[in-house]
């Protein structure tokens, strides 16, 4: 007994000091030694493609940034925690990345729904939080360290609102969501509000949730309704199982979605069933502009795949992170998170990032068709207030594709404008006359979204 | 009533749709609800590990499917090969856990089997997880896909097609299995009572051991088809639906084989109804699950037997 009493004791002393020992640990603040960055993501649950493209766009920003001496001298280490898509896990391992790991800032999480569950530890416990790609509005609502270098979901829902409503013409529309996903719903609220200010109507409103293996009770009844488009803003998962099971009841309509749907497992489970379907989406990867066409080459010689846009947002937000510790010039706090919801005018991957007074950032969408499991560019819907790049405009780009396509001169800042010019062959609503590619990047095809 | 509201408000083609997609889940519930009730028919036990073994069914053909190189493209040589690979291993991982996790246990009271039924399903979906992770995959495709219009709007597709034929004709063989060779003789013999049988000079073990077989092989069946209808699979993707072919076991009678096909069938549709009609009276899509433990819960109430048990003396 009492030899079990003193073993205790030791052991006791032991976590003790090995405590005392983390609390001074690797990622402790000031302004020398490496700097550590926590990434948490979904890395082996339903959603484990988001978390794994996220986290390689995370680990080749760092890499590059490591390669070219660093942030002032200092190398960045990243240390990833998996949360298995599950919120009450991204609560978990935050905290620990916070206590035990002392991480200076945070990034992650891909899903709404367990950013919001982690957010507030970061916010509690004063460590700054990028999130690539949470676009539900409310994650930066929960405090003044959290950010995002992506758009959000009123912007999202109002450019496939837009797209309907103005593009493909439609006037009736279906909506199928994700019950449980804070995501899903803020879409959903958003699409259907701006479908709704244009003239549209929603017919039918219909729900699944995660992890379901049937809908089609739920697409024969909005089949019955006859809409001209149907909005499925959820995760890849379920949508490339919904998409296939539309084709099998024979469902005309194409369907139009989100970010969360990219992903190259929607290609397995949708299979052709996807073609003719659009989605919003954060970047193209047929945008011809060197940085995009740069960053995309460097990404397939690394993983061997071509990234989606969680690995653009993922690499953005290291690099977001990268550029604010180098203009605070440490990483003690207030400065660093002052430093980040300063930032402005950021050239990244997926855009030109500003974040607003509410750490959002502000950036056009791309809408993307979807054939033969390419992504195709469709058009750029710009946020209300941001005028497009000015080459757009200018008419010597707009008469004369292929000299725009061909001098990297005229180049900056003139990317989704271009890419639009481009990849008009590819598009067949605007593909009918030789004149098109004029009307594509004349100001009139670009839409501006009203960002709430 | 519900034929009322068809014809009224709702378009037939609609109706017979919903009917359609709900007799296709019901279909592979029934599948899975034989499983459940041949075994507790014989041994009276409810293996819980028996929605996993849907999930095994699945994931051996996914792998089966790949090692064979049959995942490149529709054919219908794949798909035979790879439901009948995944029928026969199915049929061997049954036959292994009835071994090894039932048999010894066999003579203790039937709280200890069903604690380790539960224990086996719980050590399955680990397993898998561990080994596989939980990310889902996408099966691949070994039909080509295409739907026949029947009229108006209602379509079937061929994925629905086959699932009806394969599980029809499974059906018909079980049945034939059951009442036409002298094995089935054994299984209902042994059914009656397993002492009284073991007199007889039956090898019960056998007998048992051939239940769980037969079961397991039609619920890895029921994974390889709904694999082709929805290309989702998981390691978790048989607690949901093994609980529901379990309340589809209940309400038909549990240990009556008719009666389990009739349980999937009218669970398969009243889930697809609250999906397409509910909202017309107020009750939400997500409700679809919690539909098939309410029914659960009233035919506990009312008809504890079932819509075709038989009243069971309690063996002493």
């Amino acid at each position: 007994m009492k030899r079990i009493l003193v073993s205790l004791g030791l052991v006791a002393s032991l976590m003790f000091a090995v405590a005392c020992e983390r609390k001074g640990g690797p990622g402790a603040g000031g302004n020398t030694g490496p700097i550590v960055v926590g990434y948490y993501g979904d890395l082996t649950g339903r959603t484990s493609n988001f978390g794994q493209s996220t986290k390689n766009g995370v680990e080749m920003a760092a890499d590059e940034i490591n390669k070219a001496g660093g942030i002032n001298g200092r190398q960045i280490t990243i240390l990833s925690e998996d949360d298995e898509g599950r919120p009450e896990k991204a609560a978990t391992v935050v905290t620990k990345l916070i206590d035990q790991d002392r991480v200076v800032a945070l990034l992650g999480e891909v899903a709404s729904g367990n950013t919001l569950a982690a957010a507030p530890k970061a916010q509690a416990a004063k460590v700054p939080m990028i999130s690539p790609s949470s676009t539900n509005p409310a994650v930066t609502q929960v405090g003044d360290y959290i950010s995002r270098v992506c758009f959000i979901d009123p912007f999202q829902g109002d450019v496939m609102a837009k797209f309907a409503a103005n593009t493909l013409k439609a006037k009736k529309a279906a909506i199928m969501l994700d019950f449980n996903s804070p995501y899903s719903r803020g879409l959903t609220e958003f699409f259907e509000a701006s479908f709704k200010k244009l003239g549209g109507e929603i017919v039918d409103k219909q729900s699944y949730t995660q992890g379901d293996r049937d809908y089609k009770g739920q697409l024969t009844a909005i089949r019955s309704k006859n809409p001209d488009v149907i909005y499925v803003p959820g995760y890849y998962g379920e949508v490339g199982v919904i998409a296939k099971q539309a084709k099998q009841l024979d469902i005309k309509a194409p369907l139009l979605g989100g970010d969360g749907w990219d992903s190259t497992q929607l290609w397995d489970l949708g299979g052709d069933s996807l073609n003719g379907d659009y989605i919003s989406n954060h970047y193209s990867v047929d945008d011809p502009s060197p940085a995009i066409q740069k960053f995309v080459a460097d990404y397939k010689a690394r993983y061997g795949n071509v990234p989606d846009a969680l690995a653009a947002l993922g690499y953005d937000a290291m690099k977001v992170l990268a550029d604010a510790i180098k203009r605070a010039g440490t990483t003690e706090e207030p400065q660093l998170k002052d430093a980040i919801a300063a930032t402005s005018n950021f050239a990244g991957v997926t855009g030109t990032i500003s974040l607003d007074k509410d750490r959002n950032a502000v950036k056009p969408a791309v809408v993307l068709k979807l054939q033969d499991k390419k992504y195709i560019y469709v058009e750029t819907i710009y946020p209300e207030g941001m005028t497009p790049p000015a080459t757009a405009v200018t008419p010597v780009t707009a008469v004369s594709p292929a000299s725009s396509t061909a001098s990297p001169a005229a180049a900056p800042a003139s990317s989704p404008a271009k890419a639009a010019t481009t990849a008009t062959p590819a598009t067949p609503a605007k593909a009918t006359a030789p004149a098109a590619p004029a009307k594509a990047t004349s100001p009139a095809a670009t839409h501006t979204a009203t960002p709430r | 009533m519900r034929e009322g509201t068809a014809t009224s408000d709702i378009p037939m083609d609609t109706f017979v749709q919903q009917l359609i997609n709900g007799l296709t889940i019901g279909a592979i519930y029934a599948l899975i609800a034989l499983g459940y009730t041949m075994v507790y028919g014989i041994l009276r036990l409810i293996n819980f590990a028996h929605g996993d073994i849907y999930m095994v069914g699945a994931f051996v053909g996914y792998f089966l499917a790949f090692q064979l190189g049959f995942a490149t493209g529709p054919s219908l040589l794949g798909l035979t090969v790879v439901l009948v690979g995944s029928m026969i291993a199915a049929a061997l991982v049954g036959m292994a856990i009835e071994r090894f996790a039932y048999r010894p246990i066999r003579k203790y009271a039937r709280m200890t089997t069903l604690i380790t039924a539960i224990g086996v399903s719980l050590l399955i979906e680990n397993l898998f997880v561990a080994r596989l992770g939980a990310a889902p995959r996408a099966f691949p495709q070994l039909l080509r896909e295409q739907s026949y219009t029947l009229f108006g709007n209602a379509a079937i597709s061929k994925s629905q097609i086959l699932i009806f034929a394969v599980s029809i004709a499974l059906m018909l063989l079980l049945q034939w299995v059951i009442f036409k060779t002298k094995v089935g003789t054994a299984m209902r013999a042994v059914s009656f009572n397993l002492n009284s049988a073991k007199l007889m000079g039956i090898n019960t073990d056998f007998i048992i051991s051939f239940t769980f077989a037969l079961g397991s092989a039609l619920a890895a069946a029921g994974g390889v088809l709904t694999a082709q209808y929805n290309p989702q699979i998981d390691p978790l993707m048989g607690i949901i639906t093994g609980l529901k072919a379990f309340v589809a076991a209940v309400l038909g009678g549990i240990g009556n084989i008719p009666g389990a096909v009739l349980g999937g069938l009218l669970i398969g549709i009243a889930e697809t109804f609250v999906v397409g009609y509910g909202q017309n009276v107020g009750v939400p899509t997500t409700f679809r699950d919690a539909v098939a433990f309410a029914i659960l819960i009233l035919v506990l109430l009312f008809r504890p037997t079932g819509l075709l048990g038989s009243t069971v003396q309690e063996k002493v």
